[in-house]
This record gives C-alpha cells, sequence and structure tokens, in this order.
C-alpha cells in the first residue's frame, strides 16, 4: 500500500499528552479515557485496515454535554479530534491521528424514543442500523438504508457517510430518510436541525452535514424516519449470455417506467466465485446474472414481475426464475451477499473499488474493465447496484507481491477515472474519508474544492475535527489505495459486503 | 458596475440597472464585478415568486432569465440537466413526452398573486424547496436535486454533484442551495431526477366535520402500506366575509359534495392496483361506515391540480402562512384553528396553508407562536398591503441564525446576492 500523506503532526499537542489525558479524565468519568497501548489498539483503524495509526488518547463520552465538553477543550487547545462510530466505513474516515483524541460514539447506544405516531425513531448515535428495525418490526415497521455492514454499523456513522444499499433507488439514501439530528460543532456549540416535521425550512443543514464525513459537527442524536413494509415483496433471478444483452435489459426495465426496490447485476467472475462460495445456484453459463426485486401490492408486483420478465425475454435472457415464496426470494440474495468473502477465498487479497456510472454505461465500463484486467494482468470480478448505479468491482491480488500491489492500485485508479469519464463519480457510497482524497481532483477543479473548504472553515475555523480527510492534502491526483483486504485481515471480516 | 465590464464582456444592462448576462461567464465575470464594487443584488428569474421573503433593499438586480433550455435529457438514466432557469412549465411538458414527471409535484404559485398559473423557472422553484402533496410519500424538491452549477458570491464558478443518484463525492451541496432563496450561488444549471408518471390515479373523498376523526385517519394512512400518495383536509370555511368564499367553485366535481368539510385521499398506479389499494383501504380505514364518495381519473388529476395550484387562496388579498408540524399534533393545532381561519392541510396531516385576516400581526405571531410549540415551523408566504414585517418570514433558533451566517459567508461573503431575503444580517 502506497505510504498515506496525513497532516502535519502537531509536537505541541503530542508533548501535552499527559495534561490532554488529565484534563479529559476531569471532563467525563476517567474510565471512559484511554490511552494504554493495549486499551486504544483497536481503534487504530476503521474497516479500511489497510491503514493504521495510534491515537493520543481515546474518549467514549456518555452524553451530549460531556461531547461539547470535550470539544470546547480540544478547540480551545489546538487539539484535532476524530469522530467514531462503528468503524466499519470502508474509506479511512474515522483513521485516528497520532496527535488527535479519538472520540468514539460507542456509549450512545440507546433508542431514546419511539414514535409510531409520527412515524420515527430518535435514536443515539451508537445504536446500530439494524438495530433501528428491530425496534420497529414488531408493528410492521422498518428503517429504509440498508449499508452491507447494517448489522454492525452505526446510525450516526450513516449520517455521516450518508450511507445507502440495494435499495437506494427507490428508498433514498441516509440523507433522504431522517428527519432531525442534534450535533456538537468543534467549538462545542449544540445545535439540533430538524425534529419529527418533514423537511426544515432555511438552510438544509442537515443535508449539508449528512454525509460531510465527520467534518462538520460530531452528531449526537438522530431523528430517523421510519416506513411500513411493503405488502408484498417478490424477486427474479435472470441470466445472460453476454454483457451487453443483460446491460440492455437493466437499462430497459428503468426507461420502461418500473422502478425496483432492487435491482444487481453481477459479472460471470462473481457467478462462479459466489456459486463455488456460497452454492447459491446461480446460471454458471451465464455472462452476466440480474436481480431484480420488486415490492408494492399483490397486483402491482406480479404485474411489473410480468413486464420484467417479457424485457428480459426480449433481451434473450438464458435463464429466468421468479420467486415463488419468501424463502426463495431470499435464496436468490445468497449468493450476491456473500460476493466479498467469496472473492477473499479466491486470492489473498482484494480491493473493492466504489464509482457510480450512469446505468446505461455499464456495458462499457464492465468491458473496460475486462480490458485493463487483461492489461495488469490481475483477475476481476463485478457486482453492480443496476438500480442506482453503484458499481463495485473486486481486484484479487496478492498483496505479498509488491509490484502486484502497485499494480492494483493503478488499476483501480484506473477504473474510477473510468467511472469519472463515463460520466460517474468516484464514489458512491463508502466516502472518500483517506481512501480517495487525492481522486477528488478527478472530479473537482480548485473552485469546487475551494468552496467546500471555506465551508469547512466556516464551521471549524482551526481545521480540527476530522482533518486529513476528504480533500486533497497534495492537490494532485496521486492513485491511492482502495479497500484493501490482506489475507483476510478484514476488520469486519464477517459482515456480508454487497 | 463600471463601464469596463459591459465593455469588455457586453453583458445588457437596461435602464432599471438590471443585467442579462447570457451564459455562466458572463454570469461569474458581472458577479465579480459585483463583488469587487460591494454592490447588493437581487437575483431574479421570472418573478413568480419574488413576493415570498423579505424584500430586499438593492440598486442592482442580475436577471438569469437567458440561461435556458435542456442540455441533456436521459429518459432511461432518469435525469434531466437543464440551464438553471428553464421554465418549470417547459420542463414539465418534455418530461411528460417521456411519461416521466417530477415526482415532487411542483407548486403553482401563480394562482395566489394573480389568480392565473405561473410556474415560473426552476431555479425559482429550487430555490424555495416547496414541494407539493406527493411530498410525504416520494420526498422534497431537495430529494430530486442530483446536483448543480452556479456562480457563488465572489463570481467563481462552481458545481457539486452529478447526475448519479448514488453519490458521496464531497458535500452534498445541492441539499444546501435548495430552499436558500438565492442567497447562497446564481444558478446556472441544474440535474433534476425524474421518475415514471403514475398511470392512473382515483381520489377518495371522506366527508366529515370531526376533526379527531379525521386526524385518526391521517396517522392510519401513514400507517398503511397501500400506499397513498395524496391525503388533504379541506375543512367548511369560516363564515367571516373577510375570506373569500370559493371552496364550492373551485372543488366543483360531478361527484363530489363539496359543501361541508372533507378529506381527499389519491392512489395511483395501473387500474388493477389501484382497485387493489382502495379495496384494502376500505377495509383499513373502515369506510363502509363513512359518507365517502369516489373521483374517477377524470376528475382526480384536475382535484390535485387544484390543490397544487393553491387556488383556494387564489388573489387572497390576506396574509398566507405555511406551517409544518409533526402529524401527530394534528388535534391540537386544529383545535387551536377552531374555525376563525380559512384553512387546509396537505401531506397527510404535516403541512398546514393557512390565511389570516389580520388588520394587525398579532395573530400571526400568535400562531407562529403555536407552531413552534408543537415542534413545527411556519413561513409567512404572502403578506397583506399592510403588512409591517415586524414578525420574521421564516422561523430560525440563534443556534441555527449563527451557523447559517458563517455559511452565507462561505459562498458570498460579501453579501451580494439577495441580502436580508431570508434573515437579517443574512
Amino acid at each position: 500500500m502506497s505510504e498515506l500523506v496525513l497532516p502535519k503532526i502537531d509536537k505541541t499537542t503530542i508533548d501535552k499528552k499527559d495534561y490532554i489525558f488529565k484534563t479529559l479524565g476531569k471532563l467525563i468519568n476517567p474510565e471512559n479515557v484511554l490511552s494504554h497501548a493495549d486499551e486504544i489498539k483497536p481503534y487504530e483503524t476503521d474497516a479500511l485496515a489497510a491503514y493504521k495509526q495510534t491515537p493520543l488518547v481515546v474518549v467514549m463520552p456518555e452524553n451530549t454535554k460531556e461531547v461539547s465538553n470535550i470539544l470546547k477543550f480540544c478547540h480551545e487547545e489546538n487539539i484535532k479530534v476524530v469522530p467514531r462510530g462503528s468503524g466499519t466505513g470502508l474509506s479511512g474516515g474515522a483513521l485516528p491521528l497520532q496527535d488527535a483524541v479519538l472520540l468514539s460514539l460507542g456509549k450512545f447506544n440507546k433508542i431514546l424514543e419511539i414514535d409510531f405516531e409520527n412515524k420515527c425513531v430518535v435514536t443515539q448515535p451508537g445504536v446500530t442500523n439494524l438495530g433501528l428495525t428491530h425496534a420497529v418490526q414488531h408493528k410492521g415497521f422498518y428503517y429504509a438504508p440498508d449499508p452491507s455492514s447494517q448489522l454492525a454499523c452505526s446510525i450516526g456513522g450513516n449520517v455521516a457517510e450518508n450511507s445507502g444499499g440495494v435499495h437506494s433507488l427507490k428508498y433514498g439514501t441516509t440523507t433522504n430518510n431522517i428527519l432531525g439530528v442534534e450535533m456538537v460543532m468543534m467549538d462545542g456549540t449544540i445545535c439540533r436541525i430538524g425534529g419529527k416535521t418533514l423537511d426544515q425550512e432555511g438552510y438544509d443543514l442537515m443535508g449539508l452535514i449528512c454525509g460531510s464525513e465527520g467534518l462538520l459537527g460530531v452528531i449526537t442524536e438522530v431523528t430517523a424516519k421510519i416506513l411500513k413494509k411493503p405488502q408484498v415483496v417478490k424477486a427474479a433471478l435472470i441470466g445472460f449470455p453476454t454483457i451487453e444483452e443483460g446491460g440492455n435489459a437493466a437499462t430497459e426495465i428503468i426507461s420502461k417506467g418500473i422502478v425496483p426496490a432492487g435491482m444487481e447485476i453481477m459479472d460471470k467472475a462473481l457467478i462462479e466465485a459466489t456459486d463455488n462460495f456460497s452454492k447459491a445456484g446461480y446460471p454458471r453459463e451465464a455472462e452476466l446474472l440480474l436481480i431484480v426485486e420488486l415490492d408494492g401490492t399483490q397486483s402491482e408486483v406480479d404485474g411489473l414481475l410480468k413486464e420484467v420478465s417479457d424485457i428480459c425475454k426480449k433481451n434473450n435472457c438464458s435463464s429466468l426464475k421468479l420467486s415463488k415464496n419468501e424463502k426463495e426470494r431470499l435464496s436468490f440474495w445468497v449468493g450476491r451477499k456473500a460476493a466479498f468473502p467469496a472473492c477473499g477465498a479466491m486470492a489473498p487479497d482484494y480491493y473493492c473499488m466504489d464509482g457510480s456510472i450512469p446505468r446505461g454505461k455499464l456495458a462499457e465500463a464492465l468491458l473496460e474493465i475486462k480490458t485493463l484486467s487483461k492489461k495488469y494482468n490481475l483477475p476481476v470480478a463485478n457486482c453492480f447496484h443496476a438500480g442506482d448505479g453503484n458499481l463495485h468491482p473486486l481486484i484479487m491480488y496478492d498483496g505479498g507481491n509488491k509490484e502486484e500491489l502497485r499494480k492494483t492500485e493503478e488499476f483501480g485508479a484506473e477504473i474510477l477515472k473510468t467511472c469519472v469519464r463515463l460520466g460517474g463519480v468516484i464514489t458512491g457510497e463508502h466516502g472518500v474519508g483517506v481512501e480517495k482524497r487525492e481522486l477528488m481532483c478527478e472530479m473537482f477543479n480548485n473552485n469546487d474544492i475551494q468552496q467546500q473548504l471555506d465551508i469547512k472553515l466556516s464551521l471549524d475555523q482551526k481545521n480540527l475535527l476530522n482533518p486529513g480527510k476528504v480533500y486533497p492534502i497534495l492537490r494532485k491526483c496521486a492513485e491511492e489505495g482502495r479497500v484493501h483486504v490482506h489475507r483476510g485481515e478484514e476488520k469486519f471480516p464477517d459482515l456480508p459486503r454487497f | 458596475m463600471s463601464t469596463e465590464v459591459k465593455k469588455n464582456s457586453q453583458i445588457f444592462q437596461d435602464s432599471n440597472k438590471t443585467y442579462y448576462p447570457e451564459d455562466e461567464i458572463q454570469v461569474s465575470s458581472v458577479v465579480k464585478e459585483l463583488y469587487k464594487n460591494n454592490l447588493p443584488t437581487e437575483l431574479i428569474g421570472t418573478g413568480s415568486k419574488s413576493f415570498i421573503g423579505n424584500k430586499i433593499q438593492s440598486a442592482n438586480k442580475l436577471s438569469l432569465s437567458k440561461l435556458s433550455g435542456i442540455v441533456e435529457y436521459l429518459s432511461q438514466e432518469l435525469y434531466i440537466k437543464v440551464k438553471a432557469n428553464t421554465s418549470l412549465e417547459f420542463i414539465e411538458k418534455e418530461l411528460e413526452k417521456n411519461n416521466q414527471e417530477l415526482a415532487f409535484e411542483p407548486i403553482d404559485f401563480g394562482f395566489i398573486e394573480n389568480g392565473k398559473s405561473n410556474k415560473g423557472t426552476i431555479a425559482g422553484y429550487l430555490s424555495c424547496n416547496f414541494a407539493g402533496s406527493r411530498r410525504f410519500k416520494v420526498g422534497s424538491v431537495r430529494d430530486h436535486i442530483l446536483g448543480f452549477r452556479g456562480v457563488n458570491g465572489k463570481g467563481e464558478i462552481i458545481k457539486s454533484g452529478g447526475t448519479v443518484v448514488k453519490n458521496v463525492t464531497g458535500y452534498d451541496l445541492s441539499k444546501l442551495v435548495t430552499g436558500s432563496f438565492g442567497t447562497l450561488v446564481a444558478l446556472t444549471e441544474i440535474v433534476l431526477k425524474v421518475l415514471p408518471k403514475k398511470k392512473l390515479s382515483n381520489t377518495i373523498t371522506i366527508h366529515t366535520e370531526d376533526k379527531r376523526l379525521v386526524n385518526k385517519l391521517f396517522e392510519k394512512i401513514s400507517s398503511s402500506s397501500s400506499e397513498v400518495s395524496g391525503a388533504v383536509y379541506i375543512p367548511d370555511e369560516p363564515e367571516d366575509e373577510n375570506y373569500v368564499h370559493n371552496k364550492e367553485k373551485v372543488f366543483k366535481f360531478n361527484d363530489l359534495d363539496s359543501k361541508g368539510s372533507f378529506l381527499a385521499l389519491r392512489v395511483e398506479g395501473d387500474k388493477a392496483s389501484i382497485n387493489e389499494k382502495i379495496k384494502d383501504l376500505e377495509k383499513e380505514l373502515e369506510l363502509k361506515k363513512l359518507n365517502t364518495s369516489m373521483l374517477d381519473v377524470y376528475q382526480s388529476v384536475p382535484f390535485w391540480k387544484k390543490i397544487n395550484n393553491l387556488e383556494l387562496f387564489a388573489e387572497t388579498k390576506n396574509n398566507l402562512l405555511r406551517a409544518v408540524i409533526p402529524p401527530a399534533k394534528g388535534n391540537e393545532l386544529m383545535q387551536k384553528l377552531g374555525n376563525k381561519y380559512k384553512y387546509y392541510v396537505d401531506w397527510c396531516g404535516s403541512l398546514y396553508w393557512i390565511e389570516i385576516q389580520s388588520q394587525k400581526n398579532i395573530k400571526i405571531i400568535e400562531i407562529k407562536k403555536i407552531i413552534r410549540e408543537l415542534g413545527g415551523y411556519l413561513t409567512i408566504i404572502k403578506t397583506s398591503l399592510n403588512y409591517n414585517y415586524e414578525e420574521a418570514i421564516f422561523t430560525v433558533d440563534d443556534t441555527r441564525l449563527m451557523i447559517s451566517e458563517k455559511i452565507k459567508k462561505s459562498f458570498d461573503p460579501k453579501r451580494v446576492f439577495n441580502p436580508g431575503k431570508m434573515y437579517r444580517g443574512i
């Protein structure tokens, strides 16, 4: 992995570590301030495990007032702060800094109010994404965004990253599914944005905070919208003999006015990898596999499934299966959800990329990735949230071989640049973090980036909150790594990534 | 404005000190001069919503009306990229050709201003972020903006977002700009998410004066998976002669008895799914026990158009308020409003449009207090001639105001764009 450039270390802060440790111990329960090497080791990295940094100290406040006091103290003393939820992020957004206090929201783990009348849940940010659904599903409700790490990722982290999932086309990402947040600014100011109402008047601060990767404020409370579960959910599993025909079918489904709840594409390499790994019963002869999920009322779903089937037949599909029951529907997803570990089983290491492209450019993107795969002599498997254009190529390589690692990084950067060239973006849902920081200039020019930095500095004048993330330090497009998993050393190997 | 700019870029300026740049580069050079010379400027499109917000004291106007037209419309990719001052009506007509639409159902503010349609431009509409009846189901205007290009208060051309729905590259400035009333950026290009148009719609009306029942029904509808995409309550008008009594005239349909108060629920889809949804609702809401009627597609479509044209308040000379509350507070609010004011409720119990005949501002202040206590917010949309601006047009607390001020400075440090339009000092 290339060496990561981080903000210049502030020696003054390092020198006064004892003072900082003691003061923090007075601001909050001293048991919640950690500095011993063994205690802080688990916080050295997030799910982008290739990068490790030892934080100065770790603090685990228990309420908003404590967060405010910590930030106020750090602001006055010019100490950097890195906020952290569950640490499941894939772009290094919660990577600690040696001269920064790591602020863990792990103790903010309670749901504060379930309000069925107003269709929302008020929760502390450390509660997991799936925890929200678990709290309301007994009455037939759920929280819509479903990132693959939903079992472990925190709702506060979801807000910071604007997490998506498989169902984003129809149900949106985090930003479309929260009503309010409480946030603490770097100078300790506590601010409430939104509440239980739809929309906020005035500047859409929630829209700004959502996806700001912990650079503008620390989220201490979230009011999330809950939805009633759809009456009927069904899926279709369709194989195609060529990439073009499958891609065309996916495009046609959308252009015919169908909005699937989820639509996933896998290429041949991934069909084989996942079928070997999870025995999903996928059509192995297919070059491309399409999973289409539809929800709504019975007649709506049946009607749409028929339309989808007709479109796929017209585009020469080689196999077509419609789920007859809930068990079969879930079985269609088994292989897809095992995509990441399946690739992990095929090679010592893999890089997971995360770019978005216009849906219609899928065939072009996949063919280009195929050509690049030959050029670099590295195998690659592709999965694609075809509904919303989010592409996850997985490059397989051996990290023990330095030359192969260098080639992989080049390959990865070329894929993301291809996404931008095809009209897409460098990150669809994993965030920029430290990982894609230097690639920001593939999409934005100096004016665009400066405007964003001006916003950052207007809310955090000293640039103390999560510095070194999102915005290029070098201001040139260095090729850096993607999600790097070395010999199974992924931070959350058990989480299905999709 | 110095004559230099005019000479160099040949940007037309009329006698009212209004500049008409023809492209983004010209917008940038005008704004650079305005910035250099500290000249506060009002941004204008067609002026269809210029009555909303505080009056602006500015010597100059910047008309963006020449930045109009479709840049790219890829129906299969579900987006349309337009120059920022393209007329909303034109965009809707283009989408219609492909059976697509802006799902948030734009409101036509022309009717309350002068009794006829005047939808204005997409930039103006985006700047207000006021979504129509389908909002509670599909999201607001801000949820349908994928990206933009524009010029900040220093004259720099900036962009954010893109054309894809899944995008977390940098801060989501599209949302920040939406609803900012032209105080941050002079928009030059906008990318909108578009969605397939629903094939048909039917509307069930329920006639009742029982406010508790109305709120109970709103609650049931929002807990239902029957996908109601419009839910309004239109109470009977107050007897006060200061209000125009036009309800029966506006909602004159063959199958609707518009006397008294009624609730209207819309279901959309193809014929089979509409029938299925109606059947489900009959059961869930126990409709057989209530006094109901049904509007077929020929009546349902114009009914919702009238709602989203705010035709009940057409050409009103009174104050018009827009309040959003947590829906469960509906009973309390309805009780407090009594039948003193003319109002109706949209967004399945969340949005209240309230007309207030008032010689003094005291009643607006009272209602704003009530709304805030209920956890909501209130915007004064239109003011009567004698309104004296004692009460702020928008609702904001001190902390959010402080943050808003900082954000304003980061885009427009010299307050060139629409100064004071939203808040004093911003």
